[in-house]
């Protein structure tokens, strides 16, 4: 009897790149729900436009890169860097906002590089960070979060604002945005005569950093710690991201608390923890050896704490990212682990020979 | 108990034996013809001794061991050599090799071509070695090492620890296990002899903890022995425990680099099975002319283990486990992680033989289309020798071979662990047999290469030499005109002088180039080994 010959392993993985992005999406919903009623009825049009922007971005691209197009939107990656991507946008961005960002993000961030697999930068970062640099005023159109004293728009409302830019008559835009908590503390101490439990009074601080916000910043928290524990992501990026932070921001804060942010502020404002869990942690554009997953998310933190405190942009995570993709092929290089055998060489080793067999 | 260590990486696959490991070993009727390839070891192909038509007895030697590591080739029955041919081996590529084939008799008539030592303790352990080398006794756990040649250490490096290999991890594979439970005496036995021959303090037999009757067994053997040298170590189950270098390191904490031997170590590893067919080739004097053979599978109706003759046509062993289910598409020669498919079942058992694996499509993980790496790494955290194999996949797919080596693509030992687990699909372990091979190949045209150099370098010198020399001389010939057309002055006669001195040497050239011109003609000229005339000669 004749039979087809195969290579082994005839053993196949079950696993597969969609369900790994498919429970990240799981893994963003809880932040994302409390995001929508904590910062706006923005958070879901500027996702829902970003997602379907990226996807279709995608889909042209794969089209016009001669790829099957069904095979690769199947894997879910344009729908989660989009989601992500959309989570970064202020709340009230113009329609346009996203839809721009997702074809930065995705044309070139990703496709242009090859695709999925080959893009060494976040394709999520780079549209954002694209963004941020050419469209820096709407970029700080952000609506007053629930709990403060900023009025807050409705659904009805904020659809006409994001489509139309119309606003109520009886609003004004001033009345609805509100300048997020990295933002004030940035542009109150640059004035110079107040200190940071002054700043702290003002209603967009919450109980640990913004107010509302350090609950959505919790929920990716806990998001992210889900994903460890399905072996989506590992622990690595985001403990040495999240400690570097914490205890950068400790040094500074113990040297002058009037001018430096607490700790725990830092870890729950801005993109802290969405960079840590669900950006920093993209395994395409990070480190992938376990000790460069280490030096790689502590950079990042390090870097977003500078950013953040010294440098001329609000958040600094995507940069930080961004800079630390860049490091990867170096740090890559120089962190391989110890193989099998090469730990303990005797001294007797007389064969140091690395010719094949 | 011994202290256990833990090796990276590593999965737990589905077992699967139970398909197979619930019978006792069975007794397979002897095939009519038998077909033996001369190279069923790791080494020399052995150098046949008998001659078409010649009848030879069952267990006699038909093709001797050639060079230090080879192994002798006996009959598994009485009968005729009917031809000595290349014929298909069991082979991933489908190869053919040089074949005996014996057309049995049918009386199965010993001749056994040693004698029994009952005492083999009165016998040196060069005497031993030399038994397992006539025996034909190989690593039976699927390299096929010669044991002999495992066994010959240098002195300096004396052996200290003997370990027998029974964890057989890869899902469906049962033969050892059930080796283990029904002739733990013989395994035994054959350790009491290796550690004689090999001067070992101890033995340490590894066997995979969801085998718990092949322990119980083997501990009951040793109780029976009354051997304290021995201890039964029950190791973690997980893929792959039972690859040579994991097992040591599991039981000593010694991890042994890929251009080092176990015995550089004190170490002798040696497969449970050996351990029996060395105890055969000793003590019963026979050589190795069977082996027990696990057939499995969905794909198979009566999975089981059998004791089948080196040389059967692996139809014969399948028809014997109840045939084919229908449906089958793939026949594996060793286990779904590390094992081969056949492309035809008319190939003979051979040595290496450990198992025959029938599946079904629904048997395997679907194959799916691989898509493109996303270096999530879930393939570093399970490979059990702590590679980085998306990085390998990236430079092995860029063709960036020496990238690949400073990865250290040498010493991936093909588990499939990395593909087992990959997310995208891809055949990783075939990326880097493809980049191994392909440093294989460059290596061996940078040898070629720096041979031609070598010879280049040696032709321009000898070019240089020879106008080095001729120049030489010349010189020298100016010299002495130079000096008798002074003294020659002198006298005063100078023109007619001169005039003879140009004649004659004008004939001189004249007489050197014609013979010259006959020499070339009478033998044709030697490339590269320059010869001269008498007269050219410096």
């Amino acid at each position: 009897m004749r039979f087809e010959t195969d290579i082994s392993p005839l053993v196949g993985s079950q696993n597969s790149i969609s369900a790994i992005m498919r429970r990240v999406i799981w893994a963003l919903i809880p932040g994302t729900a409390l995001a929508v009623v904590i910062l706006g009825w923005g958070v879901l049009t500027n996702v829902l436009l970003a997602v379907v922007a990226a996807v279709f971005f995608e889909a042209v691209m794969l089209f016009l890169r001669q790829r099957p197009v069904g095979f690769y939107l199947g894997d879910y990656s344009a729908v989660v860097a989009g989601w992500i991507l959309g989570l970064c946008l202020p709340t009230l961005a113009p329609w346009w906002i996203p839809i721009v960002a997702s074809g930065f993000a995705i044309v070139l961030g990703k496709q242009l590089f090859g695709g999925l697999g080959y893009n060494p930068f976040n394709p999520a970062m780079v549209g954002y960070v694209v963004m941020l640099v050419s469209f820096p005023k709407q970029m700080t159109f952000w609506a007053a979060p629930w709990g403060t004293d900023g009025i807050r728009l409705n659904f009805t409302e904020s659809l006409r604002w994001t489509f139309f830019e119309e606003l109520p008559s009886h609003l004004q835009f001033d009345a609805v945005t509100m300048a997020t908590p990295l933002d004030a503390v940035r542009t109150r101490l640059s004035l110079g005569d107040e200190s940071m439990a002054y700043i702290e009074q003002q209603s967009i601080f919450g109980l640990l950093a913004g107010q509302g916000s350090e609950w959505v910043a919790l929920a990716f928290l806990a998001g992210g710690l889900w994903m460890i524990y399905k072996k989506i992501i590992r622990w690595h990026i985001p403990v040495a991201m999240l400690g570097a932070l914490a205890i950068i921001a400790t040094v500074f804060w113990l040297i002058d608390a009037d001018r430096y942010g607490s700790p725990l502020f830092h870890l729950l404002a801005g993109g802290t923890m969405l960079g840590a869990f669900f950006v920093a942690t993209d395994p395409i554009s990070s480190s992938t050896t376990e000790r460069g997953r280490l030096i790689f998310g502590a950079g990042v933190g390090i870097l977003a704490y500078l950013i953040r405190s010294f440098g001329s942009y609000v958040d600094g995570v995507a940069f930080a990212v961004l800079l630390m993709n860049m490091a990867v092929p170096l740090i890559d290089y120089y962190t391989q682990p110890k193989v099998f055998g090469h730990k303990s060489q005797p001294k007797t080793a007389s064969n140091k020979t690395s010719k094949g067999q | 108990m011994i202290k256990l260590y833990d090796f990276h990486g590593g999965i737990h696959l589905p077992g699967k034996k139970s398909l197979s490991n619930n019978t006792p070993i069975q007794q397979l009727a002897c095939s009519k013809r038998l077909v033996l390839p001369l190279q069923m070891h790791i080494g020399e192909p052995a150098r046949p001794e008998v001659g078409v038509g010649e009848h030879v007895g069952k267990g006699q030697r038909l093709a001797r061991p050639d060079g230090f590591i080879s192994a002798a080739i006996h009959a598994p029955t009485s009968g005729t050599v009917v031809a000595i041919e290349s014929l298909p081996i069991p082979h991933p590529s489908g190869l053919s090799a040089p074949c005996i084939v014996i057309e049995a008799d049918g009386e199965d008539r010993w001749e056994k071509p040693f004698e029994p030592w009952d005492d083999y303790q009165s016998h040196t352990p060069l005497e031993i070695r030399q038994r397992l080398r006539d025996a034909g006794v190989v690593g039976l756990g699927g390299a096929v090492f010669p044991t002999a040649a495992k066994l010959a250490v240098p002195p300096d490096r004396p052996i200290k620890t003997l370990i027998l290999n029974g964890a057989e991890c890869e899902p469906y594979i049962t033969c050892d296990d059930r080796v283990m439970r029904e002739r733990a005496d013989q395994i035994i036995e054959g350790g009491r002899i290796l550690l004689h021959a090999s001067g070992a303090e101890r033995c340490l037999i590894g066997v995979e903890d969801n085998k718990p009757e092949a322990i119980a067994s083997l501990q009951a053997a040793i109780k029976a022995a009354e051997d304290t040298r021995f201890e039964v170590v029950a190791v973690p189950t997980r893929y792959p425990a039972g690859g040579e270098r994991q097992l040591i390191l599991t039981l000593t904490g010694i991890e042994i680099p890929r251009n080092r031997h176990a015995t550089d170590y004190g170490l002798l590893c040696q497969n449970v099975a050996t351990a029996a067919s060395v105890y055969r080739a000793v003590v019963l004097g026979e050589p190795v002319i069977s082996r027990v053979v696990t057939v499995t599978g969905e794909g198979i109706n009566r999975p089981g283990n059998f004791e089948v003759r080196i040389g059967t046509p692996i139809s014969d062993v399948i028809a014997a486990a109840g045939g084919y289910k229908s449906g089958v598409d793939r026949l594996l020669m060793g286990g779904p992680m590390m094992g081969f498919a056949l492309a035809d079942d008319t190939v003979p058992v051979v040595k290496a033989t450990n198992c025959l694996l029938a599946l079904h499509p629904q048997d395997r993980e679907p194959e799916q289309p691989p898509m493109p790496c996303i270096r999530c790494g879930q393939c570093a955290e399970a490979c059990p020798v702590n590679l980085l194999p998306q990085q390998l996949y990236w430079y092995s797919r860029a063709k960036d071979l020496d990238r690949t080596r400073e990865y250290h693509i040498f010493d991936c030992i093909e588990c499939g662990v990395c593909a087992a687990v990959c997310p995208a699909h891809i055949p990783l372990v075939q990326y880097f047999r493809f980049a191994k091979t392909e440093i294989w190949a460059s290596e061996r045209e940078r040898l070629k290469a720096n041979k031609a150099r070598e010879r280049h370098k040696f032709h321009q010198e000898r070019i240089a030499r020879e106008k080095a020399e001729r120049e030489a001389m010349l010189a020298k010939k100016r010299a002495a005109l130079a000096a008798k057309q002074t003294n020659q002055s002198q006298t005063g006669s100078d023109k007619s002088a001169i005039k003879d001195e140009i004649a004659a040497a004008m004939a001189r050239v004249k007489a050197r180039k014609a013979a010259a011109q006959t020499k070339k003609a009478s033998e044709p000229a030697q490339v590269g080994s320059p010869t001269y005339t008498e007269s050219e000669k410096p």
